[in-house]
């Protein structure tokens, strides 16, 4: 029962992605666009939960629902105002678009469904309480990640300083 | 005696240079002028020491020696061949720095007010400088390779003073002309330098010319087209100078570079420069000497040229240019001298070489004078054209005077100084044969006709309109005419063969009556037909034109040879070799590179495309790359 | 029975197509980022999928997706700027726009 349970809310999920996640590289407003982008976020914030990480669907909620889709409203309405309507896409363009993700789709489905996958392995992980993701972060053993997170904060320091840089009025 | 002081008589010049020519825009006219004419009283002052303290000084077992105050090395090819700089004194260099600082010195107090005002003031001084600087070392040089440096430092800066007024079209080709001319011919000179010190394996003049037999055997045997090798060798070197002294057929450059400023013509092309070419043969003369072949055709160079610059002389209508011949010609008397010459004896044959060293220094006033004379009188009128002159007596009477004199001295008269100097070459002529003799009296005679003519056209013949009343120059200009008006008047009364002669030892110049009774006659005659025809205004001129219309014409023109050269550098040098390296170097050897560049820019543009800068293809271009790698791999995967 | 993880799959496959599509077909350059975040997304997905289903025990697909959470949000920020920037000069964010620099 459980398991249909979330098997259904799986496939809402699923549905709620592909959809969204089409129409947001097809509507014509760019406001709607980032709308289903923000859609799609919390799909993808809500597949993090399903998987048990969700100290991940946090951040995801957190950081691109909250953050980034809000700096893109911000922009668009900077630049375009509102209700105003992209132009049409040109058509040698939308052939080359459309080969190229059709192309790579078709591609792309063909292995995963051709492919032999190795068996699942999920019930042997155990919870992922905050203390181990807080030890893993800041370690310097095998499978801790201090570097890189020392690495990320440096590269933040500098996308702070850029982008003060670049949007600054001359 | 100590002659280390000489070397400031070539520090000194080139001081001034450097000065004037960094210093000169910094300064005002008036100093720069004073200061160049200060330098070179200096220069002149240490001259004349030397000169008095050498001629001063005991002879050593009859004869005057050789004496070399510097000597260094500068560079050494092999042990034997070194290039070597310094400072040679002895009769005909030290005669000739005295020619060179006087004639020097009076162009540059003349020059004070004639080029007053002028835009560029202080950069003719700087090179009137260099110029005396590069003259003076060319005469005091130890071995041919320095005289060589200093030859064509001498023609540099001939080259910038003929360009003077460098916005003036025709001074820029003149002294391109000039330039290219002299460098044809130095090309001889360097040909035979390199050939002379191949075959005796020095440059050093006391070495070539202690032995004229020296020279003869260290290239015995070698020859080339018939001639020995040394007759080649100095043949070669005599082309350098006969470039540089206006020979025919090289004299074209000489009445082009009259296009600079006067000072610069009388300094330069009529007094010291030009006379190079009869220095270069003398200093090497012992060596000419043992090659009489050669002297041979310098006697017919300069004879000829003697007389067509003479007959040319005649019908010019440019006073400069009527100088330029008159030039020309008085210098073919001195190589003619040269070329006369059978032995080092003055009293057995060898007495053309002192002839011709004595015109070479009464000439060198009394032309210098001519020149100044005629500049104050382009001053006084503004323009170069007889027709604009005739009747200046009255308004400029110094110049007058100063011009008749000098004009006396180049006819022949005594007791002016151009009588003795050419009574002497005229007798060497006839020592050697009557029909040099008579050639070159022929020649002294027309000599005397257009000198008369060109002072009856000036100062005398019906008077031109002017724009405005002409009027003496002032003393700057004046007071040099002055001082070389005496010096023409006493020079012929130096014992000349007491000082310079071939081999070393006093000679007691006399006259000798008949060449000199002869010459005289020939002179007065066609000074009395020059009065005759121009002294006033009559048709008689314009009658004689009408009666030889082709030879006036022929002479008018120069005898067409600038013609001659236009053809066959033209025609013949420019069309037929030139033009197809030109086209060889253009189609072939530029065409094999456009060939890479062409190529290269073609195939560029080809793949031009593919970097459009759109970003969205280039990820298209990606995507599919990757997608038709991915499908690649898939495939062979499941071929296994 | 827990999901098969190549449904998880699928759905981050056409996620990440629809991006490509986007990316490509689009001349706003904010329709481009939205494309560009799309991909992103998808991709993270199959981090943690991989990551909870073959290695449950080491939190490399976690870890990784929290760097990539972290870089896309200072990429985003940058590229804003750099649009907005780019706006204020050419009153323009059309990409095919962008071509002062290649003549």
């Amino acid at each position: 029962m459980e398991n249909i349970g979330s098997e259904v809310i799986f496939y809402i999920i699923a549905a709620v992605m592909v959809i969204f996640s089409v129409m947001a590289v097809t509507t014509k407003h760019l406001l709607r666009s980032a709308t289903y982008l923000l859609f799609v976020l919390f799909g993808t914030a809500a597949i993090y939960f399903q998987l048990e990480y969700e100290f991940l669907g946090a951040i995801q909620v957190a950081v691109y629902a909250g953050g980034i889709v809000v700096l893109f409203v911000f922009s668009i309405l900077l630049t375009q105002g509102l209700g105003k309507k992209q132009e049409k896409i040109k058509k040698s363009k939308l052939v080359l678009a459309l080969s190229a993700a059709v192309i790579g789709a078709v591609v792309c489905l063909y292995s995963l469904i051709s492919h032999v996958f190795p068996n699942s392995r999920y019930a042997l992980g155990e919870d992922i309480t905050m203390k181990r993701v807080g030890e893993d972060l800041l370690g310097s053993g095998q499978y801790q990640y201090v570097l890189p997170f020392e690495l990320i904060s440096v590269l933040l320091l500098a996308c702070i300083i850029g982008g003060i840089m670049i949007a600054r009025k001359r | 005696m100590d002659y280390s002081f000489s070397i400031l008589i070539l520090a000194l010049p080139l001081f001034m240079f450097l000065t004037l020519a960094l210093g000169g825009n910094k300064m005002s006219q008036k100093f720069a002028g004073l200061l160049g004419t200060a330098g070179l009283l200096t220069i002149a002052v240490l001259s004349y020491m030397v000169a008095f303290q050498y001629f001063g000084m005991d002879r050593v077992d009859g004869i005057r020696p050789a004496l070399m105050p510097y000597n260094f090395e500068w560079l050494s090819f092999t042990d034997k061949l070194t290039i070597n700089l310094g400072i040679l004194l002895d009769p005909i260099s030290v005669m000739m720095l005295v020619v060179i600082t006087t004639v020097s010195l009076m162009v540059h107090i003349y020059s004070m007010g004639y080029m007053h005002g002028e835009r560029g003031f202080q950069r003719y001084y700087a090179f009137l400088s260099l110029f005396t600087f590069s003259m003076l070392g060319l005469v005091v040089a130890t071995n041919i390779f320095q005289m060589y440096i200093f030859w064509e430092l001498v023609g540099v800066s001939s080259y910038l003073l003929i360009g003077f007024y460098y916005t003036k079209p025709s001074a820029v080709s003149a002294s391109k002309k000039a330039f290219i001319v002299t460098r044809f011919a130095d090309l001889g000179f360097l040909l035979g330098i390199l050939l002379l010190s191949f075959y005796t394996e020095t440059f050093s003049f006391d070495q070539l010319t202690a032995d004229g037999g020296f020279f003869l055997t260290s290239t015995s045997g070698a020859t080339f087209m018939g001639c020995s090798v040394a007759a080649w060798a100095m043949a070669l070197i005599f082309m350098g100078g006969a470039g540089k002294s206006a020979m025919f057929p090289l004299h074209i450059w000489l009445p082009d570079a009259m296009e600079g400023p006067t000072p610069v013509s009388a300094l330069i092309h009529a007094a010291t420069m030009v006379v190079a070419g009869v220095y270069l043969v003398a200093r090497l003369f012992p060596v000419y000497l043992s090659v009489p072949e050669v002297l041979e055709l310098i006697t017919w160079v300069g004879a000829i040229t003697a007389l067509y610059a003479a007959v040319v002389a005649c019908v010019q209508s440019d006073i400069k240019r009527v100088l330029a011949f008159s030039t020309i010609s008085q210098i073919a008397f001195m190589i003619v001298a040269l070329g006369v010459c059978t032995s080092m004896i003055p009293s057995e044959g060898g007495l053309g070489y002192m002839a011709s060293m004595f015109h070479l220094f009464t000439h060198a006033m009394f032309k210098a004078l001519l020149f100044l004379g005629a500049g104050a009188v382009i001053h006084a009128v503004h323009s170069n054209e007889m027709s604009d002159m005739g009747g200046l007596r009255k308004y400029l009477p110094i110049t007058h005077i100063t011009f008749l004199i000098a004009c006396l001295a180049i006819a022949g008269i005594p007791p002016f100084s151009g009588f003795f100097s050419k009574d002497e070459i005229l007798a060497a002529a006839f020592n050697k044969s009557i029909f040099w003799g008579v050639w070159m009296t022929v020649v002294a005679a027309i000599t005397a006709f257009y000198m008369f003519r060109l002072y009856f056209g000036i100062f005398w013949g019906k008077e031109a309109k002017h724009e405005h009343t002409p009027h003496e120059s002032p003393a700057t200009m004046t007071i040099p005419l002055i001082i070389l008006a005496v010096i023409t008047c006493v020079a012929g009364f130096i014992p000349f063969g007491e000082y310079i002669t071939s081999n070393g030892e006093a000679y007691h110049i006399h006259l000798d009556m008949t060449v000199a009774i002869t010459s005289v006659v020939c002179a007065v005659v066609a000074i009395l037909l020059a009065t005759w025809l121009f002294a006033k205004p009559n048709s008689k001129p314009e009658k004689m034109q009408a009666a030889l219309p082709r030879l006036h014409k022929w002479a008018y023109n120069r005898f067409y040879m600038d013609n001659v050269y236009q053809f066959v550098t033209h025609r013949i040098i420019f069309a037929y070799i030139s033009r197809p390296i030109a086209w060889f170097d253009r189609h072939i050897i530029d065409g094999t590179m456009d060939m890479f560049a062409t190529v290269t820019n073609s195939v560029a543009e080809k793949i031009k495309g593919f970097q459009s800068g759109k970003l969205q293809v280039y990820v298209w271009i990606y995507i599919v790359g990757a997608m038709i790698l991915a499908a690649a791999a898939i495939y062979t995967l499941c071929i296994k | 029975m827990e999901i098969p993880y190549i449904y998880y799959l699928v759905v981050s496959g056409v996620m990440f197509f629809a991006g490509v599509y986007g990316f490509i077909a689009r001349r706003n350059m904010l329709a481009i980022l939205i494309s560009l975040e799309l991909m992103l997304n998808a991709v993270d997905i199959n981090f943690v999928v991989f990551n909870r289903y073959l290695y449950p025990c080491q939190l490399e697909g976690f870890f990784f997706t929290m760097f990539a959470i972290a870089i896309a949000a200072a990429e985003t920020a940058i590229a804003i700027a750099i649009i907005i920037n780019i706006y204020r000069n050419i009153k323009n964010i059309k990409s095919d726009n962008l071509d002062k620099m290649k003549n």
